[in-house]
C-alpha cells in the first residue's frame, strides 16, 4: 500500500512537471472560475461591508448577524438551492446556467459573499474611529474620509479576499452540483480529485498537490504583503 | 476686529451626558487661545465643534462671520485643522501622512514635496520622509501629526492636549514649534490643555472650562488670579498653589500655600500670589534627600499614571503634587500607590503666574 502511494505521488509529480495538458487545463479553469467568483463577490461585498462598517443604522446588527450566520453554510446545501434555481424548471432556468462555468462562478461568488462581507466589515470596524475624523480635519469630504478608512483597513481586506478565494477554490459541493464535472468544460480541481480517485489516482494526487500549492502560495504572498505594510 | 471663529450659545449633548453648554467664544486672527480645564470639562468637544467634526446640539458656529452649515461646512473645514491628543496617523510613511491633506487641496507634486520637507524641518524630523509613521516613538509620532497640520497652512490650528502623553524632550520641541509658528507666521491657534505652564507661556488669551461651561475668560494672568480653591481643587490644575507671600531674610519669597506648608521661590513678591511648579521639575526619591533644594516635602503616592516612557505620580504631601519621572526610575525605585516618597524642587523652579 505504501509503495502504491509513493508510486502514485511520483507519477503525479511526473504529470505536473511534464506539463500534462489535462492537469494544466483543469488547474487554469479552477483558477479562472474561483478568481472570477472572488472578483464578483468583492465588487458587491465591498459596498455592503462599507455601509455596515462605516454607518450606524437600526438593522445593522441584524444584517451583520445574517452574514455571520451564513459563514458556515454547508456547500452542498447551497449547491442544492442553486441547482433548483438554475435547473430548467427553476426561476432562472432560462439563463441556462446549470452545468456551465458561469453558473459555477455565480455559485462560488454567493458562497464566499458572507466571508467577504464579514471579514471586510470587521476590518473597517477595527480601524481607529479617529481615522475618519482625522481625514476630515485634514480637509476630506465625507466620501474621501470613508475612502481613507477603507485604505487603512487594506490588510483586513486582503485577508478577506485571500480567505474567500481559498474557500472558493477548495469547495466541492457547489461546483459539483452546479457544474457537474463535465470533462473539458466544467471539471475543476476539487471535482476531478473527488471523482477520479478510483479511476486515475495519479491525476487526483497531482491535482491535490496543485490545489495545496495554489492555496499555500497565495496565503504566503499575502502574508508577505501584509508584513511589508506594517 | 472681526473674530475668525465665533461660537454662539453652543451646547452639545451625548445621549444623557451634557458635554458643553451655553458656550460663547470668539477666536481672533493671529491669537493663541488656550482652553484650560480638567479632563472631562468639555475642551475636546469644543475643539471638535470648531474643527467641524462634531455638530453642536444647540447654538451656531460662525467662521469669518458666516454661519457654518451644510453648505459651507466642508469649506470651513478646509480652513482649519486639528492635532489630536493621541497621535493619530495613517498606517503608511511619514511622507504620505503629511501629503494626504496637501493632495486633497490639489497641490502639485513638487510643491507637496517642498512643504513636507519644510514641515519636517520645523518639527526637527528632517529626513524622516520614508520612515513608517507608526513605528516612531510616541513623541515623534506627535511631531509628525503636528508637521502634517503645519504643512497645510490653515487659517486656524486646533490642538488637543498636544503634549499630554509624551516625554519632556518632545514636549519642549513641540512647545518651541508652536511658539515659533505663531510668532513667525502669525498662525491662529486654539490649544486645549491642563498644563498651566503651556497656557501661560503660549497663549494670549484663555478660558477656564469647568463641567462644560466657561467660568472665566481673559488673559492667562487674569485666569490664574482666580482663588486657588477654584484653580487647584475645583479645576484640578496641576501644581498650582495660591497664598500670601513674604520676603525672606535671604531675599527669596516664602509663600504660605495652606495646610501649614510653605514654598520658597527665587524671586521677590509680596501679598497674594499664584505659583506653579512643572511636574518634571520636581525630584522624587524613595529615600530622604541630602539636597540643597529649598523645597523639600514628604508624602505618599496616591495615583500612578502610566504614560509610556514617563510616569506621572500624584503625591499627597499635605497638598497634592503631580510629579513626572521616567519609567526607568519608577521601576528602579519599585514605587506603587501608597509608597512613601520624598519630593524636592529648587526655589528657581517655582514660577509666579
Amino acid at each position: 500500500m505504501a509503495n502504491e502511494i509513493i508510486d502514485g505521488v511520483i507519477r503525479a509529480l511526473q504529470l505536473i512537471f511534464s506539463g500534462d495538458p489535462t492537469v494544466v487545463e483543469i488547474s487554469v479553469r479552477s483558477i479562472l472560475i474561483s478568481g472570477s467568483a472572488t472578483m464578483i463577490a468583492f465588487l458587491w461585498s465591498l459596498p455592503v461591508a462599507a455601509v455596515l462598517g462605516l454607518r450606524r443604522f437600526r438593522v445593522r446588527f441584524l444584517a451583520k448577524g445574517f452574514f455571520n450566520a451564513m459563514l458556515g453554510i454547508p456547500t452542498v446545501t447551497l449547491g442544492l438551492v442553486l441547482y433548483l434555481f438554475f435547473s430548467k424548471a427553476g426561476p432562472v432556468g432560462f439563463l441556462r446556467l446549470l452545468y456551465h462555468p458561469a453558473g459555477m462562478i455565480i455559485g462560488q461568488a454567493v458562497l464566499i459573499t458572507p466571508i467577504m462581507v464579514s471579514f471586510i466589515t470587521n476590518a473597517i470596524e477595527s480601524v481607529d474611529q479617529e481615522i475618519k475624523d482625522l481625514a476630515k480635519t485634514l480637509g476630506a469630504s465625507e466620501v474621501e474620509a470613508s475612502i481613507a478608512v477603507l485604505k487603512e483597513s487594506l490588510n483586513g481586506v486582503l485577508l478577506a479576499v485571500t480567505a474567500s478565494f481559498n474557500r472558493a477554490i477548495a469547495e466541492l459541493g457547489v461546483v459539483l452540483m452546479v457544474g457537474g464535472n463535465i470533462a473539458g468544460f466544467t471539471s475543476v480541481l476539487t471535482t476531478t480529485i473527488a471523482l477520479e480517485i478510483n479511476r486515475d489516482i495519479e491525476l487526483s494526487i497531482a491535482l491535490a498537490i496543485i490545489l495545496l500549492l495554489i492555496v499555500s502560495a497565495l496565503t504566503i504572498s499575502i502574508n508577505l504583503v501584509q508584513r511589508r505594510r506594517t | 476686529m472681526k473674530p475668525l471663529i465665533e461660537l454662539q450659545n453652543i451646547g452639545k449633548k451625548f445621549e444623557n451626558l451634557t458635554a458643553v453648554q451655553d458656550v460663547n467664544l470668539k477666536i481672533f486672527e493671529g491669537e493663541v487661545f488656550s482652553l484650560l480645564g480638567p479632563n472631562g470639562s468639555g475642551k475636546t468637544t469644543l475643539l471638535r465643534i470648531m474643527a467641524g467634526i462634531e455638530k453642536p446640539t444647540r447654538g451656531e458656529v460662525r467662521f469669518r462671520g458666516a454661519k457654518v452649515d451644510g453648505n459651507n461646512a466642508h469649506k470651513a473645514r478646509l480652513a482649519t485643522t486639528m492635532v489630536f491628543q493621541k497621535a493619530t496617523l495613517f498606517n503608511t510613511t511619514v511622507y504620505k501622512n503629511i501629503a494626504y491633506g496637501l493632495q486633497l487641496r490639489g497641490y502639485p507634486k513638487n510643491e507637496t514635496e517642498h512643504k513636507i520637507k519644510e514641515a519636517l524641518k520645523t518639527v526637527e524630523l528632517e529626513g524622516y520622509e520614508k520612515r513608517q509613521a507608526k513605528k516612531l516613538s510616541g513623541g515623534e509620532q506627535q511631531r509628525v501629526a503636528l508637521a502634517r497640520a503645519l504643512a497645510l497652512d490653515t487659517d486656524v490650528l486646533l490642538l488637543d492636549e498636544p503634549t499630554a502623553n509624551i516625554d519632556p524632550k518632545n514636549v519642549s520641541i513641540i512647545e518651541n514649534v508652536l511658539s515659533l509658528v505663531n510668532k513667525e507666521k502669525g498662525a491662529t491657534m486654539v490649544i486645549a490643555t491642563h498644563n498651566v505652564f503651556q497656557a501661560e507661556t503660549l497663549a494670549n488669551r484663555a478660558a477656564l472650562l469647568l463641567e462644560g461651561r466657561i467660568v472665566k475668560e481673559g488673559t492667562p494672568q487674569e485666569i490664574f488670579a482666580l482663588p486657588s480653591s477654584i484653580l487647584a481643587n475645583y479645576a484640578r490644575l496641576e501644581n498650582v498653589f495660591r497664598g500670601a507671600s513674604r520676603i525672606s531674610a535671604e531675599g527669596t519669597s516664602i509663600i504660605e500655600i495652606g495646610e501649614g506648608m510653605q514654598v520658597e521661590a527665587a524671586l521677590q513678591r509680596l501679598g497674594d500670589v499664584t505659583v506653579y511648579v512643572r511636574p518634571e521639575d520636581i525630584i522624587l526619591s524613595s529615600q530622604p534627600f541630602q539636597s540643597s533644594a529649598r523645597n523639600r516635602f514628604e508624602g505618599r503616592i496616591t495615583e500612578v499614571l502610566d504614560m509610556g516612557s514617563v510616569v506621572r505620580l500624584k503625591v499627597d504631601a499635605g497638598k497634592a503634587f503631580m510629579v513626572q519621572i521616567t519609567m526607568r526610575s519608577f521601576n528602579e525605585m519599585q514605587l506603587n500607590v501608597s509608597s512613601r516618597v520624598f519630593l524636592a524642587f529648587k526655589a528657581s523652579a517655582v514660577q509666579v503666574l
